[in-house]
């Protein structure tokens, strides 16, 4: 999913990079140094996370758990994710540089953005609870992918069919991702349930 | 296998005096990489982004990178970006280059714009590769720092990068768990449940783990603010690097100027 240099047209790079300084700078916001220690751990297990290799049919996908990372995060998955780009450009050579904006907008966006919506139904706990965070992590999936068509296809329309190719190739890579999200979900309730609001300030 | 990240430090260490690059200022890396990223990606002719790749790959020559591995790692971005960079030839409009079967014509237009992006993407990730990623992910974090990135942002940054290798660790540890009990994975609800089960458990222990980590700093003295202990000086080495950045960069522009009147 990550987008290369010197594909995007200027004016997406420029607008995907003002658009992520301000996700960054409103997740920065919710954060005090008192936080970094949590926000930290835990970005660098989202980065971990975005290691393990899954097997669908006769291939694999890497996760991408963005999703659960704004269920847990919040508006900071914004720094957190982007955070996990820069070392994956700088140490793996995946990405790019000047599309650092527009990749961190593509994947922290949807998972705020999942957080926002599935987040408070999924602290009421209860039988649901599960089902919220699956459809959080599924929904974070599909909105990603959709950003990166809406990316590629504002390029150029030639692009046109790669981006439609990038969506029907995702819809198994969603499914996948939402069971996950809520199996982590369900035993984290069960564990720890207040790793969901490990991030809110602290009375 | 241990370091995830420090792993090409380690590889430059055992070779008794560093590479040029690695005595550079890493601001100074820092600032070259994101320039030749900019630049690179203004570059619109052929000629010049072959040059531009060409500086890239000078630079990996004075890294001390290992070059076989760090190649292998570009290829696989390559590996990523294949497919799109295959399909514009037979997606963009223009002059037709050859019919393929089905009747798809591949167009000269569209097959130049593949090898433009193609060239701009592994020269600029071979440049910040070389220059960035031969510095310590500390140091790197402190010459961020040192140019005005907000502290919070840094300290995000440098904690990730502590944990990284321990978290991965305990993952490791769990897979074998899991496979000593017989796990394989496949693609079956199963499989996916119990890896979220194995997610939802490392998102719990690094919970639990940054509460020790934030109890241990109180303990000693914490009281909102990190130190950056580092000692970055800009030296006349760096002037110089400065300089043949400036010269190289005015070269592509002056290549891409030249092409593009010629065309």
């Amino acid at each position: 999913m990550h987008i290369v240099d010197g594909a995007l047209s200027n004016p997406v790079v420029i607008a995907g990079a003002v658009a992520a300084a301000g996700g960054i700078a409103l997740g920065l916001r919710s954060l005090t140094m008192e936080k970094i220690p949590v926000a930290g751990v835990l970005s660098a297990t989202f980065f971990v996370a975005s290691l393990i290799h899954v097997p669908i049919g006769p291939s694999s996908v890497h996760l991408i758990l963005n999703g659960l990372a704004g269920l847990i995060l919040g508006w900071a998955a914004f720094p957190a994710l982007f955070v996990g780009l820069v070392l994956q450009a700088v140490f793996f050579g995946f990405g790019g540089v000047t599309v650092l904006g527009i990749n961190t907008f593509n994947i922290a966006m949807p998972a705020v953005l999942a957080g926002l919506i599935c987040g408070p139904l999924l602290r009421r706990g209860g039988a649901r609870a599960a089902l919220w965070g699956g459809i959080g992590g599924a929904l974070a999936i599909a909105l990603t992918t959709l950003f990166v068509a809406v990316s590629l296809a504002l390029s150029g329309t030639q692009f046109g069919v790669a981006a439609q190719l990038v969506f029907v190739a995702h819809l198994p890579v969603m499914l996948v991702e939402g069971l996950l999200t809520a199996a982590a979900v369900s035993l984290a309730l069960k564990v720890r349930p207040d790793l969901f609001t490990a991030l809110e300030p602290t009375p | 296998m241990g370091h995830l990240l420090l792993e090409p430090d380690h590889h430059g260490a055992d070779t008794g005096t560093p590479a040029p690059i690695r005595r550079l200022d890493p601001r100074a890396r820092l600032l070259a990489a994101l320039a030749f990223a900019i630049t690179t990606v203004a570059l619109q002719t052929l000629p010049a982004l072959a040059l531009a790749l060409a500086f890239a790959l000078a630079l990996l020559a004075l890294s001390g990178l290992p070059a076989r591995i760090t190649l292998r790692r570009m290829a696989m971005m390559d590996g990523f970006i294949l497919f799109m960079l295959l399909l514009l030839p037979v997606t963009t409009p223009g002059t037709p280059l050859a019919t393929l079967p089905f009747g798809v014509v591949a167009t000269v237009e569209g097959l130049r714009l593949a090898v433009e992006i193609g060239l701009t993407a592994n020269a600029v990730i071979l440049a910040l590769m070389v220059l960035v990623g031969t510095m310590d992910p500390v140091t790197l974090g402190h010459a961020l720092a040192r140019l005005k990135t907000p502290l919070l942002l840094v300290h995000l940054l440098l904690f990730t990068v502590r944990y990284v290798d321990v978290l991965r660790a305990e993952y490791l540890r769990a897979r074998q768990a899991m496979r000593a009990r017989a796990f394989r994975p496949g693609s079956n609800r199963h499989t996916w449940r119990s890896l979220g089960h194995l997610v939802g458990m490392l998102l719990v222990r690094a919970l639990e783990r940054s509460e020790r980590i934030l109890q241990a700093m109180k303990c000693r003295g914490f009281t909102g603010q990190f130190p950056l202990m580092d000692r970055l000086a800009f030296t006349p080495r760096d002037r110089v690097f400065a300089v043949a950045c400036a010269a190289g960069l005015g070269a592509l522009g002056i290549v891409e100027v030249t092409v593009a009147h010629l065309a």
